[in-house]
């Protein structure tokens, strides 16, 4: 009995010094077993015969009244507003127009393969909310992370088909440096000291895609011709599909509408 | 004459080891609300690493941090409390299965520090948030456990009393603990995001039966017995609270659903329904271990489920 309880002793001590090898930060970093980052050579796009997808998202209906964001759980936020900060998940701008929709081609460019942009992304993390809160880049494209805020956050997206991870960024710290290797439309971000902070993260396909700012327009150019499924996603109203099909040169205007009174299933 | 007198084994009441008990108890008590706060307000990651906050023993307290670094800070008190209860029961008290029930306790926070740890290593999965939900619920019925055995009361000679009522208030009371357990484990699981709600308000139901049939057999056969009345009274009072949290708690979740953080209503709610659960789990458990030590079996009468069998010393 005693030997048994021994061994049970040292086997929970055991996993225990286990669990520091853990979720370290070199585990942290990108999936080498990611193909979309090291995809083969494939087809590139002749600009000769390239078209383009124009376009702009509207919501029909009234937008819902967005919740005012309560920072009192930490002074250093609030102080940073003079006026009520409110939630930003639905953002219009004039006649109904959808800020924040990723409109990108999820399918049709079979063949062509895009290597990831040496350019890197950015979010920044000031006045305790997240700007942009919603950005788009692709597999393998650098994510780069700043805290401009005089206090500390943890940047945690919680991805379905990403590696998860969670950092603390403490104030005045360098900016850290990600990606994400597989496309998913859209991640999640939050932050775990600041509940109320709230962004998306939309790693697209291929180079095409957009996110719409209050104009609700988006202009995807250097499109190949063919036939697209075109997809704008809203982290509220969920995706919205439709096909399109472009000639050599051509210019095609599409138009998404989202129901302000349908919003997407959780 | 149906009741009798017991003699224990020979043993040494120690009150400052009750009171040891006792405090180690309430202090689990506290921690089950800071391990609630952790999850009601979402701050469960908010600090990335563990064992060290942001690298160090003293993080920023700031936001979140403030729900989980307290959370850590106190589950380290009740560990250490633990320690001392698991050392002194196994110095101090006779009874050998008491020595086992504290290296049980010790055992019990050990892992539950493993899997605090797994929580936030693992980034919430949520069968280890669960698991780590219910462990919590199971060591402080163990601690409640431990109180009770090491009261005056229950070391001194009782009057025992013949129960034989059908079904026996033993077995009663075991299903409804057991009942209670796996409510539970099913709440913990909607909580963390395993399970829907479904099976737990169908366990909620189910619960609820028992606890009135404990209660109520209680109180019909036994209405002199001050333990059992008060043990009835008691479960009564925890089962009627506890369905109207959970119906509160439920409507708080969906009225704070488009609220871009946790609300005070939703945390308040949520976390009193979680803990009162802890509470009802230690009364059904209490009642069993009263219904052992007071009770015992007699010849089943007919018709005697509604009958007291009791006699008065």
């Amino acid at each position: 009995m005693k030997s048994k309880f021994a061994l049970y002793s040292l086997a929970i001590g055991a996993f225990a010094l286990g669990m520091n090898g853990c979720g370290s930060k070199k585990e942290e970093t990108t999936d080498t077993s990611a193909p979309a980052a090291t995809a083969p050579a494939g087809k590139s796009v002749d600009s000769a015969t390239a078209g383009e997808i124009t376009g702009s998202v509207t919501l029909d209906g009234a937008p819902p009244k967005m919740k005012p964001i309560n920072m009192a759980a930490e002074v250093t936020c609030a102080k940073q507003h003079t006026s009520p900060v409110l939630s930003e998940e639905v953002v219009t701008g004039d006649k109904g127009a959808l800020a924040n929709v990723v409109v990108y081609v999820k399918s049709g460019l079979d063949g062509f393969s895009f290597p990831a942009p040496t350019d890197a992304v950015t979010i920044d993390q000031k006045g305790c909310q997240y700007h942009p809160h919603v950005l788009a880049l692709q597999p393998g494209q650098d994510l780069k992370v700043v805290n401009s805020d005089p206090t500390a956050h943890n940047i945690h997206p919680v991805p379905k088909d990403n590696r998860e991870w969670n950092e603390s960024q403490p104030p005045n710290t360098p900016p850290i440096d990600k990606n994400f290797a597989r496309s998913e439309i859209a991640i999640p971000v939050k932050c775990n000291v600041h509940p109320w902070m709230k962004a998306y993260i939309a790693v697209a396909p291929n180079p095409y895609f957009q996110v719409t700012e209050k104009d609700g327009k988006f202009d995807l150019k250097n499109l190949p011709p063919g036939t697209y499924t075109l997809v704008a996603w809203h982290e509220l109203y969920g995706p919205s599909e439709q096909t399109v099909t472009i000639g050599p040169k051509e210019s095609k205007a599409v138009a998404f509408t989202f129901k302000a009174s349908a919003p997407a299933a959780d | 004459m149906r009741s009798s007198k017991t003699t224990l084994m020979p043993t040494v009441y120690n009150r400052n080891l009750h009171r040891y008990a006792v405090f180690t108890a309430c202090c689990t008590f506290l921690l089950l609300i800071a391990g609630a706060l952790v999850t009601s307000n979402d701050a469960g990651l908010s600090i990335p690493d563990w064992p060290l906050a942001f690298g160090s023993l003293n993080p920023p307290m700031v936001g979140g941090i403030v729900y989980e670094w307290s959370h850590r800070v106190m589950a380290t008190c009740v560990g250490l409390l633990t320690i001392g209860l698991a050392v002194w029961l196994w110095m101090g008290d006779p009874r050998v299965w008491m020595k086992r029930l504290g290296l049980v306790a010790l055992g019990g926070v050990i892992a539950q520090g493993i899997l605090g740890g797994m929580t936030v290593r693992m980034f919430q999965p949520p069968a280890v948030s669960a698991a780590h939900a219910t462990l919590a619920q199971l060591f402080f019925s163990t601690v409640v456990a431990i109180a009770v055995f090491t009261s005056e009361w229950w070391q001194s000679d009782v009057v025992r009393m013949e129960d034989t009522g059908d079904p026996p208030i033993r077995s009663l009371a075991v299903w409804t603990a057991g009942a209670v357990f796996l409510q539970l484990i099913l709440g913990a699981a909607f909580r963390h995001k395993a399970f829907g709600l479904d099976p737990h308000l169908a366990g909620a139901g189910i619960v609820a039966v028992l606890i009135f049939m404990t209660a109520g057999a209680l109180k019909r056969r036994f209405p002199s017995s001050q333990p059992l009345r008060k043990s009835a009274r008691i479960l009564h009072i925890l089962i009627g609270v506890q369905l109207l949290l959970g119906g509160g708690a439920w409507w708080s979740r969906v009225y704070a659903a488009r609220f871009p953080q946790p609300i005070p209503v939703m945390v308040l709610l949520t976390v009193t329904h979680t803990v009162t659960g802890a509470l009802v789990l230690a009364a059904t458990l209490v009642t069993t271990l009263l219904s052992y030590r007071i009770l015992r079996p007699g010849a089943v009468v007919a018709g005697s489920s509604s009958t007291s069998e009791q006699v008065a010393s």
